[in-house]
This record gives structure tokens, sequence and C-alpha cells, in this order.
């Protein structure tokens, strides 16, 4: 076996996964000869019946005309941003918006970059000591195409690789210019991506360097690794897993070797390992108290967390709930979990802020001066809005008229509220007449009593309990 | 429009305009002190109507405008622009518009005080009216708003400068109307959440950490807890906390307090709070150092311990214990630890005894009021004890203490020459212990019914003596005639209240007496058949500001007495009307009283439901009529529902007709049967 090989191909493996960051799963790799699921592609007997990816140069030039293609796009776009910005009259919403399509382009790039050199990777480690592709050594595409399913861009470039394969010289110039392409692609995109791309060289050097005396191992990830949707790439296919474990299943079907409970187990803490100095991460953005140039420095404590923080704090909020249509968020998760309850925040503050809890408000509320609790705008109104019209539907009653009663009334006559109430004025006019002086008209007595009286409209019934009269 | 001045008829009697005429030379329209002089009444009626100054005077005077009816507000503030008191209690139904019409009017930027609570039919949308029409607005009552909720109190929160609030049985009120309140009003000083059923924890919390002036809070009959009592107890400038039936207060509550938590609370009351026993009580008493009046009644027995812990709130002067029980020695606690008391109620006390009550009363030398009605137990010895140590008592109030005799009580007013207040009823009092008491001339409130030892001639010692007597009641005083009244309503001339139900031997000659009486406010001579229309008529030409009228089964009294009351007692509120022969004449003539709220109307053999529903639909301010149960099928429902839509209650009752009455003494018998029962 050919140790020298292999750690070059480790080499350029590392370096793979090291710009996109998996700090977590490849700790020292270059150092690290027998990292069991990750080295072992390279180290394992040719005779094992590993599938081997057939390559095709056609297929792969297809690839980086697209590639190309795509970083002509994002030159373009770039390109008018800076004629744009130096007008001063570009909106600011507008330039967000580019910064986004740039954002998901290069996203777009990155993996199809990584899909294309995963694709190279195995035939280029097979082709090392392997002069020629086993012909019973299909593509691999069969067999982890179908599983691939999840990552749409690896699995096309899997299955575009179908054909047959290429001479190993092709492979190493194809891989030199794969990495020269993404510096090319950096200066050629634009100042700002290579400003980026210069820091983080310089922060990854000085990553280990500037490490604050026995405390702990400080990193930084760019914003892209930051972004990018995967973490843990398979070393055979190049597929993208967000989480190791995944990974680990995935190279399951990668060969017999991979299915053993050593390799499903979790990845053994290393005894060295325990002496390592404990993971810290910075924000790459600048002024953010997460950046390790803020003086009030506060590390994160996982990629996770940087990434849901870089996501949360210095992202456009993508996402958007699609019940309220309000809220956004730009963490996938934070979306899902706020689906969950959207619509069920019943505890509303004037602020506009909503509580799925009426202590939080609450607790909130006390907070903040002049923050008032909000009624939903739907409360039931109070009664005098809720009048049932009690007396315009009820069926008239007979009045016993046998008691030798002076006053008829129209109670049992059709129309209830329309009492005949005529006679009454006139008897009692004497005495219950209505008084004008001067200006004012002052109205007592029970015949404007009566006249006052609120008509069929506005009768309530209303509760008899708990009202005291004098 | 004020409630006083409600009805036109007066000006045209040929009384009344000579009245109005000799007071136009008097005052000019500048001179508006002089004015307050005059009642309310006279002011409207004769000064006002007078000439156009005197109308212009009499609207830039009044300050308290109290309408009768809602519909009219907007015409009352444009009358009287400079009226900050805005008192719709005799509007049982505001409906929004009224409020928000009233509020188009200019003049209700100067209303400061609103009261609203015996109204109904207004919601949010009236009290946003309110609140935004009133930007003065300082004191605002809202109590018995059963059917307003969080959208009524967050548009009381719009008003910034409230200090004064209560929201009393809002029902509906949760912790969000109350937040709103507790944020949006930050001034307030007074607020009571009474029967607020709906608010919690975490609304009071809110608001004593918003509304840090809060002086007064009244929470009783809430569900708060220990969560939010130490945060109430902490509002530093409170001095009056009210916690009746808070059954959520238990020891714990009471002793999570800190030390000294709460240095200004003056006036705590517990009473009703059924959880909570003499460990919480002794515990809350280091926390309140101030305290001056403390209630616990019907809250927990009397324990000698936690009488002794009084002993940390040196100033405390009122104590109430009403409905406790008195473990041993507890009472006699208070006199060697409460020695600054000044009020002391007992009442309905168990395990008061003689030795224990005198030895307490000995050392209680201070006190001005003691409550002791129901102690039964006590004899003469305790009442030598109190009349003997307390001389400076102002009141006692000792009512069914049976077992105290008539000698004993003589020493009452033998030795408590500053009494004003005094309950007997239902005691040994006889003509002698009158004598003394006679004595004693500050004496103002005087409850000795069930006395059927006395007589006209110790009533004449009070008449003769007791001039500023305000309220006499002789409830049952079988042994009483015309010639004892007489006396009392020649010698009383202050009186506002008597009471002489079941007086049977009462005549008219009595009510003619008594109508000289012209401050008599409230009468009752409920079963005095010996009564009749002229006497009626009589009370209601003298005493104009009669307001409470109770002549069940005076069966003589016709529609006579009531044509009389209708033209002159126009300050009436409240009659009871069983049992007389009035008819649908009368009963419809009581409809010109245009204030007239409360009405009970049983056993009237002459009413018939056309006549009942006609009065019911013509008087407009009625809020409460008790009614014979066979009515109900006779009136139209649509008729009940329109009252009832007008704020009016109906209550049926199913009384059997009873006509005859026992005299007083079997009377008598038979409640202490019950009692030994």
């Amino acid at each position: 076996m050919d140790l020298s090989q292999n750690h070059i191909h480790n080499q350029s493996a590392a370096n793979l996964y090291y710009q996109f960051g998996s700090d977590n799963s490849f700790p020292g790799l270059g150092t690290q000869q027998q990292f069991p699921p990750f080295t072992s592609p390279f180290g394992a007997s040719p005779s094992t019946n590993i599938p081997h990816m057939d390559w095709n140069p056609a297929t792969m030039l297809d690839n980086l005309t697209f590639i190309e293609e795509k970083i002509r796009q994002v030159k373009d776009v770039i390109h008018t941003m800076v004629d744009s910005g130096g007008q001063l009259s570009c909106h600011q919403g507008e330039i967000a918006q580019k910064k986004q399509v740039v954002n998901a382009d290069l996203t777009c790039l990155i993996v199809q970059l990584i899909s294309t050199a995963g694709s190279l990777l195995p035939s280029l480690k097979n082709s090392s000591f392997l002069r020629h592709p086993a012909a019973g050594h299909m593509d691999m595409a069969n067999h982890v195409g179908p599983s691939s399913g999840l990552v749409p861009n690896a699995m096309t470039v899997s299955e575009e690789n179908k054909e047959d394969m290429c001479s190993p010289e092709d492979y190493e110039e194809l891989f030199k210019g794969w990495t020269d392409g993404t510096i090319k692609e950096g200066i050629e995109i634009g100042n700002v991506l290579v400003e980026e791309q210069d820091m983080k060289d310089g922060d990854e050097g000085k990553d280990g360097e500037n490490l604050p005396p026995g405390s702990c191992e400080l990193l930084q990830l760019e914003k892209d690794e930051i972004l990018a949707p995967h973490t843990h790439f398979c070393s055979i296919c190049g597929k993208g897993f967000k989480r190791d474990a995944n990974l680990r299943m995935h190279m399951r079907g990668h060969g017999d070797e991979y299915k053993s409970p050593a390799a499903l187990a979790k990845p053994p803490r290393d005894a060295s390992a325990e002496h390592e100095l404990v993971k810290r991460y910075s924000c790459p953005f600048v002024s953010c108290k997460r950046n390790k140039l803020h003086k009030n420095f506060q590390p994160l404590k996982t990629i996770l967390c940087v990434k849901n923080h870089y996501k949360r704090s210095h992202c456009e909020k993508s996402y958007t709930c699609s019940r309220c249509h309000t809220k956004k968020f730009s963490v996938m998760a934070d979306l899902k979990t706020h689906e969950k309850h959207c619509g069920r925040d019943k505890w509303l503050c004037s602020c506009g802020t909503s509580f799925s809890r009426k202590d939080k408000l609450f607790a909130h509320v006390a907070l903040f001066q002049g923050h008032t609790p909000a009624l939903p705008s739907e409360e039931p109104k109070t009664c005098s809005d809720q009048i049932s019209h009690a007396g315009s539907h009820q069926e008239s009653t007979k009045v016993p008229n046998s008691m030798g009663s002076s006053f008829m009334w129209g109670a049992s006559s059709g129309d209830n509220n329309a009492l005949d109430i005529k006679g009454f004025d006139g008897c009692n006019d004497d005495f219950l007449s209505t008084a004008n002086f001067g200006s004012f008209n002052l109205s007592f007595g029970p015949a404007d009593g009566f006249t006052g009286e609120p008509s069929g409209g506005s009768f309530s019934m209303l509760p008899s309990e708990h009202f005291q009269s004098a | 429009m004020a409630a006083a001045a409600s009805h036109q008829q007066q000006h045209r009697h040929p009384k009344r305009r000579r009245l109005a005429l000799a007071l136009t030379t008097s005052p000019t329209p500048d001179a508006a002190p002089p004015l307050d002089a005059l009642a309310d009444e006279l002011l409207f009626l004769s000064f006002a109507l007078a000439s156009r100054a005197c109308h212009a005077a009499e609207s830039r005077h009044r300050r308290a405008v109290r309408p009768l009816r809602a519909d009219l507000l907007p015409a009352a503030l444009a009358r009287y622009p400079c009226a900050t008191r805005l008192d719709l209690s005799l509007c049982a139904r505001v409906p929004d518009a009224a409020l928000s019409s009233s509020s188009c009017s200019a003049s209700a930027s100067a209303i400061r005080a609103v009261d609203l609570s015996r109204s109904r039919g207004f919601g949010a949308a009236g009290v946003a009216a309110l609140t935004s029409s009133c930007p003065e607005l300082a004191d605002l009552d809202l109590s018995n708003g059963v059917d307003l909720g969080d959208a009524a109190a967050a548009e009381v929160a719009r008003a910034k400068g409230l200090r004064r609030l209560s929201l009393a049985r809002w029902k509906p009120l949760t912790d969000m109307g109350l937040g709103c309140v507790a944020v949006g009003c930050a001034e307030l000083r007074q607020l009571s959440l009474k029967w607020c059923l709906g608010v919690t924890d975490l609304g009071i919390q809110l608001l004593a950490l918003k509304c840090r002036k809060l002086t007064s809070l009244d929470i009783s009959y809430t569900m708060i807890t220990k969560d939010s009592f130490p945060a109430i107890m902490k509002l530093p400038n409170l001095q009056e906390l009210t916690l009746v039936g808070c059954i959520g207060i238990d020891d714990d509550a009471l002793c999570s307090l800190e030390k000294e938590c709460s240095k200004s609370l003056q006036v705590l009351d517990l009473s009703q709070c059924q959880n909570i026993t003499d460990v919480g009580v002794s515990s809350i008493m280091k926390s309140v150092p101030s305290l001056l009046e403390l209630d616990l009644s019907f809250c927990c027995p009397v324990t000698p311990s936690m009488v002794r812990s009084f002993q940390k709130i040196p100033k405390l002067r009122t104590l109430k214990l009403e409905g406790c029980k008195f473990m041993a020695d507890g009472l006699k606690a208070i006199g060697t630890s409460c020695v600054s008391l000044r009020e002391l109620s007992l009442s309905k006390c168990c395990g008061v005894t003689d030795t224990e009550l005198s030895f307490t009363m000995s050392r209680l030398k201070n006190l001005l009021k003691l409550d002791i009605t129901c102690c039964r137990n006590i004899t003469d010895v305790s009442l030598e004890a109190i009349t003997s140590s307390c001389t400076s008592l102002i009141s006692l109030r000792m009512e069914s203490c049976s077992r105290v005799s008539s000698n004993a009580l003589q020493l009452i007013g033998k030795h408590c020459s500053h009494l004003e207040e005094l309950d007997l009823t239902d005691s040994d009092l006889d003509d002698e212990g009158l004598k003394a008491l006679a004595r004693r001339s500050k004496l103002s409130s005087l409850k000795i019914g069930i006395c059927l030892k006395i007589s006209d001639e110790g009533l004449t010692h009070i008449g003769r003596s007791c001039p500023k007597l305000r309220d006499i009641d002789l409830y049952r005083c079988g042994g009483l005639s015309d010639d004892g009244i007489i006396q009392i309503a020649q010698g009383c001339p202050m009186l506002e209240s008597i009471n002489l139900s079941y007086c049977t031997e009462i005549t008219d000659r009595s009510l003619i007496s008594l109508s000289k009486c012209t401050k008599l406010n409230t009468l009752e001579i409920r079963g005095c058949p010996m009564i009749t229309s002229t006497g009626l008529s009589e009370i209601a030409m003298g005493c104009r500001l009669l307001s409470k009228l109770d002549i069940k089964k005076c069966f003589e009294i016709n529609d006579v007495g009531m044509l009389y009351l209708s033209q002159f007692s126009h300050s009436l509120r409240q009659i009871n009307l069983s049992y007389c022969s009035v008819t649908d004449i009368g009963l419809l003539s009581l409809s010109s009283i245009s204030g007239l709220q409360n009405m009970t109307i049983v056993h009237l053999a002459g009413i018939t439901p056309n006549g009942l529903t006609a009065t019911l639909m013509l008087c407009g301010c009625l809020t409460k009529v008790k009614l014979h149960e066979a009515f109900k099928s006779m009136v139209p429902p649509h008729m009940i529902k329109n009252v009832e839509a007008r704020g009016c209650v109906f209550q049926w009752i199913d009384k059997p007709f009873k006509v005859e009455m026992e005299p007083c003494d079997v009377w008598k018998q038979q409640s202490q049967d019950v009692l030994v029962r």
C-alpha cells in the first residue's frame, strides 16, 4: 500500500472537509492516520469489493461548464451591485435581495463543486493503485443514487457519473483545476468574496495560534461554511449530511466494513481528546458580540450554535409563517416551532408581541414601561352591543281584561311595543306635563318617562342577580 | 334635572310660588356661597325658576349633577357647566348612546367624578366615550358592572388621571383587563376589585408593580393566593387592605411575609378568610407595625397567643372579632395586650363570659365603641364592668343581650355620659332605664325595638332631653301609644328615621305630629292597622325629604294617601304597599314620583294587572319591584321584559295572604323559643 499516496489523498480530503468546517468530526485529520470511517477507504485492500465510482470526463466537463455558467451569473449580479452601490441610489432592500441571490448561488456552487470533487476522489484513489478500474466495480451511483435522494445536487452529479472513467492524470489536473477554480472564483467574484476568502485563510491560521493560554481553542467559521447546508460529507461519494450519525449510516452502503458495530458506533472519544482543549466558536460577523474582536466577546459553544446564531442574527429572515404570514424566521426549526403554536398565542402585548402563556406576557408587561396587555380584537363585545330584540319577537299573550280596568292596552294586538299609551297621556296630562322654562327644556314626569323609553331595538335581558336597589 | 328637583307641579302651587318670590329678593347671582345654604329642592324649584339671572346663577353654582334620566344627560351637562360630579345612581339603565352623546357636550370636560355604580346597560363603548370626554376624570365608580369585562377595563385605562376606581363585581374581568388598568392608571390611589372572580395573582402582581401610589386596595372575594400577597404588602403607600373572604389566603401566605414589610398599612380586613388560623394572624403582626384597624371577623378562633402577638402593633385602635370563637383566656388577653383600643366588636362571638369580659373591660378604659351584640351569656356583672370603666363610650351595641336585667341597663344612662349611639334591641329595658338615658343629651341613635316594657312615659323622658336624636327604632314596642310618639316628634326636630312597625296602638295623631320633623327621610309603620291616609297625607306634606316608606299592613291606607305622596313626596325612592287598600288609581299616581326605584306590591286586593302594568311602564327609574307570583302570568311578558330592559329587577313573592298579627309579647316569646331550640 502506498502510504504516501494515501496521505496525499487524506490531505486533500482534509482540505475539503476543513473548508467546510466540520471540525468536530475531523479533529486531527492531518496527523491521525487511522481514523476509522474516513481513513479506511483509502487504506483498505483493493480486493474488497468497494464500489468505485466510474468517472466520465465529459460529465465532469459538463459539470464544470455548469459551474462556470453559475459563476458568471454570480459575477453579473455582483457587478450590478457594485455599479449601483457607486450611485448610492440603490435601495437597501434591493441590495439585501441581491446579496441573498449571491449567497444562494454560491452555496449551490459549493455543493456542486463538492459533489463533483467527491465523484472524482474515489476514482482518483482507485487509479492510484489500480491502473485500470475493475469492470465489476460498477458505478457507486447505482448504490448511492437511491439512498441519496435527500441531496438532489449530489445525486444528480453522481448519476451523471455513470459512464466510464478517465486517466489519473486528468483527474489530478481536474482536481487541481478545481482547487484553483475556487480561488479563482473567489477572486473573480469580487472584492468582497476575496476579502472573505483571505480572512478565512488568515483566521484558520490564526485560530490555533491565538488561543488564550490554557483556556480553549477558538474557532471562527466563515459565513459560507456556516450557511452550507451540510457539514458531514461522505469521503467516497461526497454526499453531504447534516449529522454524523446519518453519514455513518450512509457509509454502510459503501461496503460491509462500515457495517461493523465499531464503525456504526459514535466515534470513540480518544484518550488524547480528553486532554484537548475545549472548542469555542466565534461568529465571523465583526462587531457582533459573538465575534472574538468584540470587547465583551462571548463565544459560542458548538457549531450548531454558530449556525443558528449566524442565521438568526445576521441573515435575512426568509422563512415566513404560512399561518400568520407575518412572523419571519431565518432558521427553519424556529419556523417549525412557531408554526406549531401560531394562532395559539393569544396573549398579546400592545407592542405587538404575542405570547403563548399569560405569565410570559405579564412578565413582559412588567418589564417594559408603557407596554400594556392588548385584548384580541375579536373579543365578544359587552352586553350593550349584544342586545337581543326580546320585545319584538315576543308572542303576544292575552291579558285578562276582566278586572274592570279603565285602561285598555294594546298588549294583545300585533305590535307589542306600540303600547297604546295615548289614552294614558291624555288622562295624565294635567299633572304629568312637560315643563318648558327659559331656553332650557326640562322634561320630567312619567309622560316623558314613557316616550323616552328604549324602543324595541334596545331591549336586553339583564341578569336579575346582584343588582342591589337602594 | 337634579334628583331633588324633579317636579314642575310645585312651582304652580301657590305656597311654592310665594316662597319663590321671597327668595328672589335676597341672593344676587354672584353670591354663590349663600346658595349652599339652600336645600337642593328649593334651589332648583324656587330659586332657579324665578328669573333668568337666578337661573344662570344656579347653573353656575351647581357642582354635583344627579340626573333622573340618562337620555337627558347632555342637556344636564350643558346646563351645569361647572359640575364636577356626575352621579348616575338614579338611572338604572344608561345606554352607551347616552354616555357618548353626553361626551359631545364640551361641558363634560370639567367632570372629575362619575358614579355609575347603580347603572346598567352600558358597555365598553360607553366607558370609552366617558373616558375620552372627561380628561379630568379622577374618581370613577363602575361597581356592579356584572357584564363588563376586559374591553371595558381597557377603556377605563385611558383615564390616566384616575385616582379612585371601583370595578367591584366585574365578573368577566380577567388579568388582561386589570393589566390594562394597572399600566394605564398609574396615579391610582384607591382601587376596588371586590368580587372580580376572574382576577388572579398575575394581575394583582402587575398592579402592585405598576400602581405604586395605591393607598387603598380592596380585593375581597378574589382568588388571590400567597403568590401575590407579598407583592401587595410591599406597596410603599398602602394604608388600607381589604381581603374579605379571600379563601386563597392561608397561614402560608401570612407567614411568608418578611419582618416589617408594610410599614404604611393601617387598616387590614381579613374577615371571612376561612383558611387562616391564629398561627397566621400571629405571624403577620410582625409585618404590619403601623396597624390601626384589624378585622378578623368570622375568621379564626381567638387564642391567647394570637392576642399577645397584637402587642407588636401598639397603635391598634380598632379590633373587630365578630363571630369569632374565644379560646380559654383569649378575651382576657385582649385586656392585657391591646390597651390602646378605641373600638372593639365582639358581636356574635362564642365563649364571651362575664368573668373574661369584665376583666377585659376594666383594662380598656379608653374604649369609645363597643359591640357585644348577641353575647347572650353576659349578665349584669359585665355591664357593671363596662359602665364603670368605659365611661367615655360613645357607641354601645348590645342587641339580644337578654340576660342583662333592667336595673343594670339603668347603669348605661348613669355612667356613659358621652353616649351617642345605643342599641338595646330585644332587651329588658324599661322606663327607668330610659329615664336614666335621658340625661345623655348627645344621643343621636337609639334602637330599643322589642323592648316590651317601655311605655309612653319613658319616651317622654327621651323626647324632652334628647334634641339631637336622629334615628329611633321602636319596632314592636307594643306598650307605646300616640302620646309617646308625639313627645318624640316634638322634642326631636332632627329626627331623620323612625321605625314604628307593629306598634299597633299608633294612630294618625302620631303621624301628624311627626310631620313636623322636616328632616324625616325614613318612616316605617308596618303593621299599624289604625293608621289611615289622613296621617300619611300629613307626613307627605310635612316631610318632603321622605325617601323610604314602609306602610305594609296598614290596611286603612288607600288611594288618597298615594295621591298625596305623589303630589308632595318627590324624594321617595322606596315604598312597601303590601296589604294596603290601594287600587290602580293610587298605584298609578305614584308613577309621577319620578325617582321611585323600589316598590313592593304584594297582596293588594285593589290592583289589577293592567294598572300594575301601567305603573311599571310609567315609573322610569324602577330598579327593583317585588310582586306576588300570581301576577307573573297576568302581566304581559313583553311588558315585564320592557321594564327589565330599563334596568329593573323583578322579584316574585309567593307568601300566603296573612292578615292577622301576633301581639308583641307572643311574638317575642316565639322568637326566644327559637333561640332555646
